[in-house]
C-alpha cells in the first residue's frame, strides 16, 4: 500500500504515522450534551467497510498531516487532501492543523 | 441427564452403542477401524432454521459456538440456535496462532483469563474432543532491568489472583531455549517471566469440538446463514431477518468479532471498535525445536512450534483500519527483523504461508460481553488480537449473561459503558488508540 502524499507524491507505507477516523470533530464543550457528545467523539466509531477518510502524518517525509480516503475492504486509496484544507473548509477546528505552515 | 434431548432433532430415538459411534473413545476408534469407519455420526447436523427460537447466537466460531454450548450445558436453556454466515470455525478461530495463557497485569483480566485457562484444562475431557491441548509454557523473555521489575511486578500480580508464574534469570532460560541470541549488543536477554500452564491448542479442533458437543445438546448450527437486519418492538428484540429467512428470537447474542461494528450498526449500535488486520506466518516443517512458546521482549514477536513442524510467528497489527484480511510488506519485514533478532538461525528457514485476520480492535484494547442499549440483545466482541486464549470463559461468560441477564462475577469489567465512566481495562496504557493496543 502506497500513501500519494500531496506534497512529496506517492510513498511508502512505513514513512506515515496512522492516526484513525478523519470524520469525528471535536464538540463544543459548552453545549448542554457536551459530555455524551465527547464520549461519543473520543471513543465511538462508525467503522465502515467501504471509502472511509482517515488521517495519516508523513513523518518520515514531509511532516505534514493528510486527509486520506481508503477503502477499508481493498486497501485501494482513493484520494489525499492536505489536512489543513480541510480544518479550513470545516467551521470547527481540526486537530490535526497543528503542523506548522512551512 | 440431557441426553434425553440429544436426538430430539435426529432420528427420534437414541441409537444403540453398537450402531453408531458417537462417543470418541480408543475403543470405538478401534471398531470403526475394523468396520470402514462407516458408523460415524456427522460431527453436527446441518440444521435448517426453525421460525423461532429462545436464544439465537449470530457468529458460528469458537465464542458463538461455546457460548451456545455453555447454555444447554450449564445453564439448561433449549431452542438455541447459531448462525453463521459462512461455514463454521471459518474466522479468526481458524486464523490464529493458537497460544492460551492468563499472564495479564489487570485485576479485571487475570481473573477471566484464568477461568479460560482452566476451562482449557479439561476442555476435551468436557467435550469429549481432541483439541491438541499443548501446555508447553508461554516465556516471555525481558532485555533490561526495568522490563526485569515490570515483569515481577505482572508475576506478582499474576500470583496474587491464584494463576501461574515464574521469573526465570538469563541461566533459566538458557537451559529452556540454548538457540536465542543472549548476547546481542542491543538486546542481550537477560531473563524471563514462564508461565508454564499456557501452552497451545490445535484451534480448528476448538470450533468443531464446541460445535459437535453443542450439537449433541440439541443446539441447531445453521450455516450460510447471514443476519440481514434484526426485527426490534419497542426497543426490544424480536428476530432477525437472513438470507435464509425470519427467524424469531427472544434473546440474540452477537459473538461476530471482526464484523462487531457491521452487525451491531444494523440494531442502531455505534461502537468503539476499529476493525484492524494481523497478519501471521507458518515456516516450513522443521524437526522438533521450540518447545514452548517464546516472546521477544524488545519488539512484538511470539513464536511457537505446530506439531506439523512449521513455526508460527506473528507480530504487530498492521495499525490502519482494514477489512482486508491481508496486511502489507512493512509488517512482514518488522515481524522478520524481530525474529532474526531473537533467533538467528531463523533466517535459514523459509516462509511457507502467511495470512490476515480481522480483529475488532477496541478503544482500550480489551473486550466487551455486556447487555446493550436494545433489550435481548448482547453483545460479545471487541476481542482485539487475544480472542482465541479466551474463547471457553467468553463463552461461558456471554452465556451466563443471556441466561441470567447478569454478567458472570469474572467478566463484569467487559461493560460497554466503562468507556463513558473512565472504567478503562487498558493493559498497554496507550489510551484511545485502537492501532496502538
Amino acid at each position: 500500500m502506497r500513501i500519494p502524499c500531496t506534497y512529496c507524491g506517492n510513498r511508502q507505507l512505513d514513512e506515515f504515522t496512522y492516526f484513525g477516523d478523519a470524520t469525528v470533530r471535536r464538540p463544543d464543550s459548552e453545549a448542554a450534551d457536551a459530555l455524551p457528545a465527547f464520549v461519543s467523539y473520543v471513543y465511538d466509531r462508525t467503522n465502515p467497510t467501504g471509502p472511509h477518510r482517515e488521517l495519516w502524518y508523513h513523518g518520515l517525509g514531509c511532516r505534514q498531516w493528510l486527509v486520506v480516503t481508503r477503502d477499508i475492504t481493498t486497501h485501494e486509496v482513493l484520494g489525499a487532501q492536505p489536512a489543513r484544507d480541510v480544518a479550513s473548509r470545516s467551521a470547527v477546528s481540526a486537530k490535526p492543523a497543528e503542523a506548522p505552515a512551512s | 441427564m440431557p441426553t434425553a434431548r440429544i436426538f430430539r432433532s435426529g432420528s427420534g430415538r437414541t441409537p444403540s452403542m453398537f450402531e453408531q459411534s458417537d462417543r470418541y473413545s480408543l475403543f470405538t476408534l478401534l471398531r470403526e477401524g475394523l468396520r470402514g469407519h462407516t458408523g460415524w455420526r456427522p460431527a453436527w447436523r446441518d440444521a435448517a432454521p426453525q421460525p423461532a427460537y429462545d436464544i439465537v447466537i449470530v457468529g458460528g466460531g469458537g465464542h458463538g459456538l461455546a457460548t451456545a454450548y455453555y447454555l444447554a450445558k450449564t445453564y439448561n436453556r433449549i431452542k438455541i440456535a447459531v448462525v453463521e454466515k459462512g461455514w463454521i470455525g471459518g474466522g479468526n478461530v481458524g486464523r490464529n496462532t493458537t497460544i492460551i495463557r492468563s499472564n495479564y497485569l489487570l485485576p479485571a483480566n487475570i481473573p477471566f483469563y484464568e477461568t479460560s485457562l482452566k476451562l482449557w484444562e479439561g476442555l476435551e475431557q468436557d467435550l469429549n474432543y481432541n483439541a491438541m491441548i499443548s501446555q508447553r509454557g508461554v516465556v516471555n523473555l525481558y532485555h533490561s532491568d526495568a522490563q526485569r521489575d515490570a515483569y515481577v511486578r505482572r508475576g506478582n500480580a499474576i500470583l496474587m489472583h491464584g494463576a501461574d508464574a515464574e521469573l526465570l534469570d538469563e541461566a533459566g532460560v538458557r537451559r529452556m531455549l540454548p538457540f536465542l541470541d543472549f548476547d546481542g549488543a542491543r538486546f542481550p536477554i537477560t531473563g524471563a517471566l514462564l508461565q508454564r500452564r499456557g501452552g497451545t491448542v490445535r484451534h480448528d479442533a476448538v470450533a468443531w469440538g464446541y460445535a459437535r458437543a453443542a450439537d449433541r445438546l440439541g443446539v441447531d448450527i445453521i450455516q450460510n446463514c447471514e443476519v440481514t437486519g434484526f426485527r426490534i418492538e419497542d426497543g426490544k428484540v424480536t428476530g432477525l431477518d437472513t438470507t435464509r429467512g425470519h427467524i424469531g428470537a427472544a434473546k440474540v447474542g452477537l459473538a461476530c468479532a471482526g464484523r462487531t461494528s457491521q452487525v451491531a450498526a444494523m440494531a442502531g449500535l455505534r461502537l468503539p471498535i476499529e476493525s484492524h488486520a494481523l497478519q501471521a506466518f507458518v515456516s516450513e516443517a522443521i524437526k522438533p525445536f521450540i518447545d514452548t512458546v517464546v516472546t521477544f521482549g524488545a519488539g512484538h514477536f511470539y513464536i511457537s512450534q505446530s506439531d506439523k513442524g512449521g513455526l508460527v510467528f506473528g507480530g504487530d497489527i498492521e495499525g490502519y483500519n482494514s477489512y482486508a484480511s491481508r496486511g502489507n510488506l512493512p509488517v512482514i519485514e518488522d515481524v522478520c527483523e524481530c525474529g532474526m533478532a531473537l533467533i538467528p538461525s531463523l533466517g535459514r528457514l523459509r516462509i511457507v504461508r502467511h495470512w490476515g485476520g480481522i480483529m475488532d480492535m477496541t478503544m482500550d484494547g480489551s473486550p466487551i460481553i455486556d447487555r446493550t442499549p436494545v433489550e435481548g440483545l448482547y453483545l460479545n466482541g471487541g476481542w482485539c488480537y487475544g480472542g482465541f486464549k479466551a474463547t471457553p470463559a467468553s463463552g461461558l461468560c456471554f452465556a451466563h449473561l443471556i441466561a441470567t441477564g447478569e454478567p458472570h462475577a469474572v467478566a463484569s469489567a467487559y461493560r460497554l459503558d466503562r468507556f463513558a465512566t473512565g472504567h478503562l481495562i487498558d493493559e498497554k496504557g496507550m489510551g484511545p488508540h485502537p492501532q496502538l493496543h
